[in-house]
């Protein structure tokens, strides 16, 4: 507590003594308030239920082992229709192998990200530092629609796996709670990773400067980059992406931008038209929220066939609805290929239903 | 007088007209004669009502009868009729007239709606306060609609008691109400390299701002009792599929750091983490953890898989920054903005959003020249701390090319960087943080584009 130092010393002794009496009282503050005693005492069993976190220092990994040969049918079986046989595929999600060579094990930097080799995708293995970032992500997250399923020993086979796909470890490893701080000595993006501490600290100073210049700042501009024209309507048609009023509208983006200022007023200006309403069961959202989208794009196969694909296939078919909505729940493979599409247990039947009707409506 | 091609705006010594000030159209362009003319014209009323009414005029023309305008002489429907009753709508929804101003998704950015984002349409928002149904969206493994009675927020690691809160709980505890940004870290990541999106919704459409109402985590922290000697970080984790978790340094935790339920006088939106959230004000979003389960007290960081493999920012020299929490200072103009037309010539109220990781905002400033001449606009008020800030400043636009920037100022005095800027120092393969000015091209015909001009 400040004091100011001219003051009388028969008042100094009694801001010291109120001092200690307030100081006395905070050290026991966080009893005393009271709202302290609001919740209960997590157990044992709760916080291990729930801690499941595995830091760098491997702190939290429990004990277990997976070889890669587990890790092979596991990844088959679970993992393959989104990632890839080899971790490598690009559809559904960004590679997770790739990009990485033995001279990365050595050095510990990915040599693909330095300037100028222009490396197409950056996959996971080619920018992650540390192996338990890799452990603690597939455990808690992985199945992408069952995560947290898989068994500790199974979460080490895959990455076991993935850790041999990368040839950072050979094809009869098992890896183990034992040996897991040997494979983090191979990582090939290991040293890869910069703390730079003005972006974490909410008092830092940033590395990147300007100036308030007010008059004449710059003598010639330099235009670096704009849109080109036949990007004018890649984000839809603007029009239907502003508001109907105002001093100013979308620009008509499916259509050529127009000469004059006056012409753009003639298309743009008068009378508003209310935006079309939405009607009928949202099955667009049903395919959303069901992950059917995760592997049928809606023309194109990604993993399963294309919505529309499939509503050419059973054209004209009688009994396309029935079929199709027991299809839909049960899953199955070796009607589209090899790749088998889970079991929607989830889904109710009036919701299967509805999907069912909507392909054999033509899936539009 | 010099042009740049590509610009057809004039530049370089010879260029001596003072653009960037609000001066009467007729001055700006007109020859001395012309001016005379004006000035005559404009000391009959009817003559400037004409002068400057002209275009609307124009705009509005099938609808004038000789005696008036049909919307006003011919008594609409709803002058004349019966409406409609109390609670026909039970939620309160928006005029059908503003159906174009939706979240929406950026065609072929990412290719599973659970692992996604949807963009904020903030080229047709008003003041700093996001309406809860426009709020931007990203998930990690799709959102949930969680049952709050069997919510329950853990506290455990470094705390003298290992504790355990149901809502119930939560919301007896003293609370607070404030008003922050929460800006994703890859906000306008996609123009590192070069243009890549058309409109403001989608290059800065990754923000929100709300009114936030929940306890601070750092009363929370102080009944479970942390390890003050030990303690360096927490980690938050929700209750998703994904389980998010982020690494929170203890200062931001023990600070500002909120864990929140309310969001604009409602429950948090589904979407955004109902019926528990972590609030991190100034930092990226991906920290404001939703569907918040537990709180970790720890002494290391966690390295965790978006903070390892993702929000990492790759440096011209192919290292990653990694923990790059903070997002600097940073504005842009959302009307007029890419995507947008002007309808004629004249008067514009510019307006747009300033905001920053690191306090209040300061000042903007605003060019409507490319940069080379600046005008400080006003600040709606009050500046919130690390919130969204309004601002607006008059323009008359004369028909000519013109380009239109903001410029940030926050409470430390940094100054918002141009794009090459920020490129000479960090090169253009991030994907994270750029707070670059923002350039809006208008073209004669009134059409707005995104360009990148320093």
């Amino acid at each position: 507590m400040q004091v100011q130092p001219f003051i009388h010393t028969m008042k100094l002794t009694f801001s010291t003594i109120a001092a200690g009496v307030v100081l006395a009282s905070a050290s026991n503050a966080w009893a005393a308030k009271p709202w302290n005693d609001i919740g209960r005492d997590a157990t044992k069993a709760e916080v291990a239920a729930w801690d499941i976190d595995v830091r760098p220092d491997f702190k939290g990994l429990p004990k277990g082992a997976g070889s890669v040969d587990r890790g092979v049918e596991v990844w088959e079986a679970q993992c393959a229709s989104c990632h890839g046989i080899f971790g490598e595929s690009n559809e559904v999600f960004t590679p997770i192998i790739g990009g990485t060579t033995a001279q990365d094990i050595e050095t510990g930097h990915v040599a693909n990200l330095l300037p100028g080799k222009n490396f197409p995708q950056r996959t996971t293995i080619m920018k992650v530092a540390t192996v338990s970032t890799l452990w603690d992500y597939i455990n808690r997250a992985m199945p992408w629609n069952a995560p947290k399923s898989l068994s500790t020993d199974d979460v080490y086979a895959v990455l076991a796996y993935l850790l041999n796909l990368a040839e950072i470890v050979p094809a009869d490893y098992v890896l183990s709670n034992d040996n897991i701080a040997q494979v983090q000595e191979r990582m090939p993006n290991r040293n890869g990773m910069t703390f730079f501490k003005p972006l974490w600290d909410i008092n830092g100073k940033g590395d990147v400067t300007n100036t308030a210049c007010m008059k004449d700042c710059v003598s010639e501009l330099t235009l670096s980059s704009s849109l080109p024209d036949f990007a004018r309507d890649a984000h839809g048609n603007n029009n239907e992406q502003n508001r109907v009023i105002g001093p100013v509208r979308g620009a008509v983006t499916t259509e050529p931008a127009p000469k004059t200022l006056e012409k753009a007023r003639e298309k743009l200006g008068g009378p508003a038209k209310a935006p079309q309403a939405e009607g009928g069961p949202d099955v667009k959202s049903l395919l959303a929220s069901n992950s059917c989208t995760a592997c049928h794009g809606m023309a194109n196969k990604i993993v399963g066939p294309g919505f529309a694909e499939i509503a050419s296939k059973y054209k004209g078919q009688a009994d396309a609805h029935t079929y199709l909505s027991s299809k839909i729940k049960a899953g199955g493979v070796g009607v589209w290929g090899s790749v088998p599409m889970p079991a929607q247990a989830q889904l109710s039947d009036g919701d299967a239903s509805a999907i069912a009707q909507w392909i054999v409506d033509g899936a539009k | 007088m010099s042009v740049n091609p590509e610009l057809n705006v004039p530049v370089g010594s010879t260029f001596d007209q003072p653009i960037g000030r609000v001066i009467a159209a007729p001055e700006y362009h007109l020859s001395a004669e012309g001016l005379e003319t004006a000035r005559k014209a404009r000391r009959s009323f009817m003559g400037k009502a004409l002068a400057m009414g002209a275009g609307v005029a124009a705009s509005t023309k099938a609808a004038f009868a000789a005696d008036g305008e049909s919307a006003i002489l011919e008594l609409p429907e709803h002058t004349k009729g019966l409406g409609q009753g109390v609670t026909a709508s039970k939620y309160g929804q928006p005029s059908k007239w503003e159906a174009n101003l939706q979240r929406r998704e950026s065609p072929g950015l990412t290719r599973v709606p659970q692992a996604s984002v949807s963009f904020c349409p903030l080229q047709g928002l008003f003041g700093i306060i996001t309406p809860n149904g426009l709020h931007f969206e990203r998930h990690h493994q799709g959102w949930w609609d969680i049952d709050p009675s069997k919510h329950r927020l853990m506290v455990n690691g470094l705390v003298k008691r290992e504790r355990v809160f149901t809502m119930d709980d939560l919301m007896r505890l003293p609370s607070v109400s404030r008003i922050h940004f929460i800006e994703c870290g890859a906000n306008t990541g996609p123009e590192w390299g070069n243009v890549a999106l058309p409109t403001v919704q989608y290059t800065h459409g990754m923000i929100s701002c709300c009114e936030y109402t929940g306890v601070m985590l750092s009363t929370i922290l102080e009944m479970c009792g942390i390890d003050k000697k030990k303690a360096k970080f927490v980690l938050a984790e929700g209750a998703d599929g994904s389980s998010m978790t982020r690494t929170i340094p203890m200062d931001r935790a023990m600070d500002d750091v909120m864990v929140a339920w309310g969001m604009n006088g409602e429950m948090l939106r589904p979407e955004n983490g109902y019926p528990l959230r972590l609030v991190v004000p100034g930092v990226q979003g991906v920290s404001w953890v939703k569907y918040l389960r537990r709180i970790e007290v720890g002494d290391q960081p966690w390295a965790t898989k978006d903070e390892a493999v993702h929000y990492i920012d790759l440096q011209p020299d192919g290292q990653h920054r990694q923990y790059t929490s903070i997002q600097e200072c940073k504005s842009v103009i959302t009307t007029p903005s890419g995507g947008q037309t002007l309808l004629d010539k004249g008067y514009y109220n510019v307006t747009g959003l300033a905001w920053s990781g690191r306090g209040p905002i300061k000042r903007v400033d605003v060019s409507v020249d490319g940069g080379r001449n600046w005008r400080t606009a006003r600040l709606e008020g009050p500046v919130q701390n690390k919130a969204l800030t309004r601002f607006n400043i008059d323009w008359v636009w004369d028909g000519k090319p013109a380009i239109l920037q903001s410029r940030a100022i926050d409470s430390t005095g940094y100054v918002q960087p141009k794009i090459n800027q920020l490129r000479a120092v960090r090169g253009t393969r991030s994907i994270y943080h750029n707070n670059a000015i923002q350039s809006w091209k208008v073209s004669e015909n009134g059409e707005v584009s995104n360009v990148q001009v320093y």
